[in-house]
């Protein structure tokens, strides 16, 4: 029996992901040898129409990490769904927009200002010049893609069947979810391929969190020395635990930081940034509905705190919606 | 008649990229372009964020090399708030920062630049990647390559959490303290580093060096240009990866300018050209002469070669005798071969292994005073590293609360846009003649700007998105003759 086919793919993303797969280390020389690697574009060479010659379904999985932005992506995002029978989003960005989503915030001009504007910092530009969709050059014509207003996660353009969560997704998870697929254990279409609980329930500092509502002030890291071993809510730091997915091992309050919340959500929660704002809110210790206000408004950003992985996927979506709502 | 070639996706490299050549009516090289055909936004939507959180955030730039993000990021937080971390702090960084430039120098060479060398450029494309690279120096040196990246990346996780996107760095120190126990385990997997570089090293004589075709390829007019090069030294002009003065030499090898950080905008300025979203680097004082050559000329390299070139030696003793072989077997300083940034490159790896050990040693490592806790009021603050790919600044304005009101990113590929582009023309011309093109010689010209390991996740900071590589050929009358994508 030939062995299963399955692709890599990245569009609007930084490598993490693509290194998360290479820090499989020995376990890579498993997957290859239980599967046919048909697409990788960052460390083998194919072609994009070596995939457009497969038949629709020909590979049984394919994981495409980035969030998309451009047309080409958009492209390449149908073109993987067609051609595989499971389309795994594969990381924060694909799954919830990420970091870079945090672009949805400003506006296409606006990053052109930063960016090319003369007297921008280093930027020296008295021409006003601009990268263009054309250029006519003495030898020829050479051309630039556009770029999207917004950015998008990937279910925001195709169906998707499952989500491999974080960024970048921890390896055990990796693991886990290929063998899941190779096994035929396949759980429900749009599941996320993590535990379904939150990251404070096994966390190893849970027993120095407090059972009622402590807050009263919040702190910034870099205010305070952080105790190693005590909740870091309870020292006032803002940790994403009580509202984030558990699967990472809970790796930055290893790290002795808190938690910002890259695995997203629990199952049944539509939006992220919210449910998160609620969770933390209901640790305020107050009835006076004032004085929560005026505790959370201590939180110098509250967009991008909450939103910092999930603004393209929420329902903000987009900078006018962001104004619209106060600023959170 | 003359054509057109495009190659896209580039491939074994960090992100996308994009070259088109045009041919002229004899089928030889008129002009090749580099092109980055893509663009994010970290600049811009770092405004409002606070910015203890910019280690983080920026590290999201590049995920192969996020730890040269988050510590220049955590750098320009120490300027921003006016604090000197703690010996501890700072042992630990520097600890974690050359076991980075230690992994990432290794990756490089065994996963990206080295199956040029090790399979041969001209080898079946089939096998030109780690893959065929094990199959050339067996299978036990690939599972020595893997048990390596793992305890450097472990050791990484236990000072950063994450080695992928790492939280260590805050202004004036790090999160963590680092216990009795740990300093054993990075005292091992700094010395088990130092045997891995001088072995990689010994590969690299083996397989290239005693092969005259890759000597005379690396030393081939196709692959040379006269530039000024940019890097970080120490208080002797050694190299340095974490900290110093930025010091310039000429084509001739004379020091031009050594300045440190904060005065980065007297001395570089950045170019726009119309068809790329890259922009070029320059030498301010120099100033912006095109994509040219020579002392009346702007451009600048940095990266491994490039940091070999500006500094007087390595800080290491074994890397030093590395260093003083790479000179002496390439002809003396400065050397502008830039397929001599592959050799470059495992020098610094030994040097970065045996600074790793230095600092794994120090018994500075596990005091658990890790940090300084900020009291001035933040404006503004300009941190430097040298990442692997080169010279990394960050640069941030603030409010009185630390919220970012305005940042400048200048990542190592932006320094060395306008140098690859000029690599990547003049390999073309060497490699293409008479109308003969083929994937043999379009890998050739992929090999200039593969030298440099550009990392186009970097470079497209400024915008989200992706670029895959491709070469087109396009005849005199523009019509595409030939199209090879390697991606997408």
């Amino acid at each position: 029996m030939s062995k299963p086919k399955i692709g890599f793919y990245w569009c609007a993303s930084c490598g993490g992901c693509e290194e998360a797969v290479v820090d499989l280390a020995e376990g890579v020389l498993k997957v290859v040898e239980a599967v046919d690697i048909v697409l990788w574009p960052c460390a083998m060479d194919f072609k994009r129409s070596d995939l457009e010659a497969m038949a629709d379904g020909e590979m049984a999985a394919c994981f495409v990490n980035g969030a998309i932005r451009s047309s080409e992506q958009l492209e390449m995002a149908e073109l993987c769904r067609r051609k595989s029978q499971a389309l795994v989003a594969f990381g924060a960005c694909s799954h919830l927009g990420g970091i870079p989503g945090l672009a949805n915030a400003c506006t296409l001009e606006g990053v052109m200002q930063s960016v090319y504007g003369d007297g921008e910092f280093s930027t020296v530009n008295p021409t006003d010049t601009r990268p263009q969709p054309m250029t006519q050059v003495p030898e020829g014509r050479l051309t630039l893609p556009t770029l999207d207003e917004s950015v998008k996660a990937l279910d925001q353009v195709v169906p998707v069947d499952y989500y491999l969560p974080g960024c970048p997704p921890p390896v055990k998870l990796i693991v886990d979810a290929v063998m899941a697929l190779l096994e035929g254990r396949l759980p429900p279409a749009g599941s996320v391929l993590a535990p379904d609980v939150a990251l404070c329930k096994d966390c190893p500092r849970l027993d120095t969190k407090p059972e009622d509502p402590f807050l009263h002030e919040f702190k910034r890291p870099h205010e305070i020395l952080i105790d190693p071993e005590k909740c870091l809510l309870a020292q006032g730091l803002l940790c994403m635990g009580p509202a984030t997915r558990s699967g990472c091992d809970h790796a930055c309050i290893q790290g002795n930081m808190p938690c910002t919340g890259c695995l997203g959500p629990v199952s049944h929660v539509r939006d992220y940034g919210g449910a998160a704002l609620s969770a933390v809110a209901s640790l305020v210790d107050s009835n006076d509905e004032a004085q929560i206000a005026a505790c959370m408004a201590q939180i110098p950003d509250p967009a991008g705190t909450f939103y910092r992985y999930s603004l393209p996927s929420s329902l903000l979506f987009k900078r006018r919606n962001v104004q619209g709502n106060g600023g959170v | 008649m003359a054509r057109q070639i495009t190659i896209d996706p580039i491939t074994r490299l960090e992100g996308h990229g994009k070259i088109e050549i045009f041919l002229n009516d004899q089928g030889n090289v008129h002009r090749a372009y580099f092109q980055v055909p893509e663009l994010r936004g970290f600049e811009r939507f770092a405004q409002g964020r606070p910015a203890e959180d910019m280690p983080q955030i920026t590290s999201r730039i590049c995920g192969v090399c996020p730890t040269a993000h988050h510590m220049a990021s955590a750098k320009a937080l120490d300027d921003l708030y006016k604090v000197e971390p703690p010996p501890a702090a700072r042992a630990i960084r520097q600890l974690v920062y050359n076991t980075f430039m230690f992994e990432d120098h290794a990756l490089h060479f065994y996963f990206l630049g080295g199956p040029d060398f090790v399979v041969g450029p001209d080898a079946p494309k089939a096998q030109r990647n780690v893959l065929g690279v094990i199959g050339k120096v067996g299978l036990e040196i690939g599972k020595r390559v893997i048990e390596m990246r793992r305890a450097a990346r472990q050791l990484i996780t236990l000072a950063g959490g994450k080695v992928i996107h790492p939280v260590l760095g805050l202004p004036g120190g790090v999160a963590k303290a680092l216990r009795p126990e740990d300093q054993t385990l990075c005292i091992e997997v700094a010395d088990q580093a130092v045997e891995f570089a001088l072995f990689s090293l010994q590969i690299f004589r083996d397989v290239v060096l005693k092969n005259r075709q890759y000597v005379d390829l690396i030393t081939s007019d196709a692959y040379t240009h006269r530039t000024y090069y940019m890097g970080l030294v120490d208080e002797n002009n050694d190299v340095n990866f974490y900290d110093g003065m930025l010091r310039v030499v000429d084509p001739q090898g004379k020091q031009f300018v050594k300045f440190p950080v904060r005065d980065y905008l007297k001395h570089i300025a950045e170019h726009v050209e119309p068809w790329s979203y890259i922009k070029f680097c320059y030498l301010k004082d120099v100033g912006w002469k095109g994509f040219e050559e020579g002392p009346q000329s702007g451009v600048y390299a940095v990266a491994p070669l490039a940091r070999l070139n500006a500094a007087a030696g390595m800080p290491t003793s074994r890397a030093q005798e590395a260093y003083e072989e790479f000179y002496s077997v390439l002809g003396g300083k400065p050397v502008h071969h830039t397929l001599a940034t592959h050799w470059a490159r495992l020098i610094e790896m030994l040097s970065a292994a045996e600074m790793m050990g230095d600092f794994a040693r120090s018994p500075d490592l596990i005091s658990p005073n890790i940090r300084t806790i900020p009291t001035a009021t933040p404006q503004e603050g300009i941190g430097v590293v040298e990442a692997p790919r080169g010279t990394l600044i960050h640069h941030y304005q603030t409010d009185a609360r630390g919220l970012i009101t305005k940042a400048n990113l200048i990542v190592a590929t932006q320094n060395n846009a306008a140098r690859i582009a000029m690599s990547v023309d003049r390999a073309a011309k060497g490699v293409i003649r008479n109308g003969r093109v083929d994937d043999g010689l379009l890998n050739q010209v992929e090999m200039a700007f593969r030298a440099y390991d550009p990392c186009h996740g970097c470079a497209t900071h400024a915008l989200q998105g992706q670029m895959p590589l491709v070469v087109r050929v396009y005849d005199a009358a523009g019509q595409l003759l030939r199209e090879i994508r390697q991606d997408g």
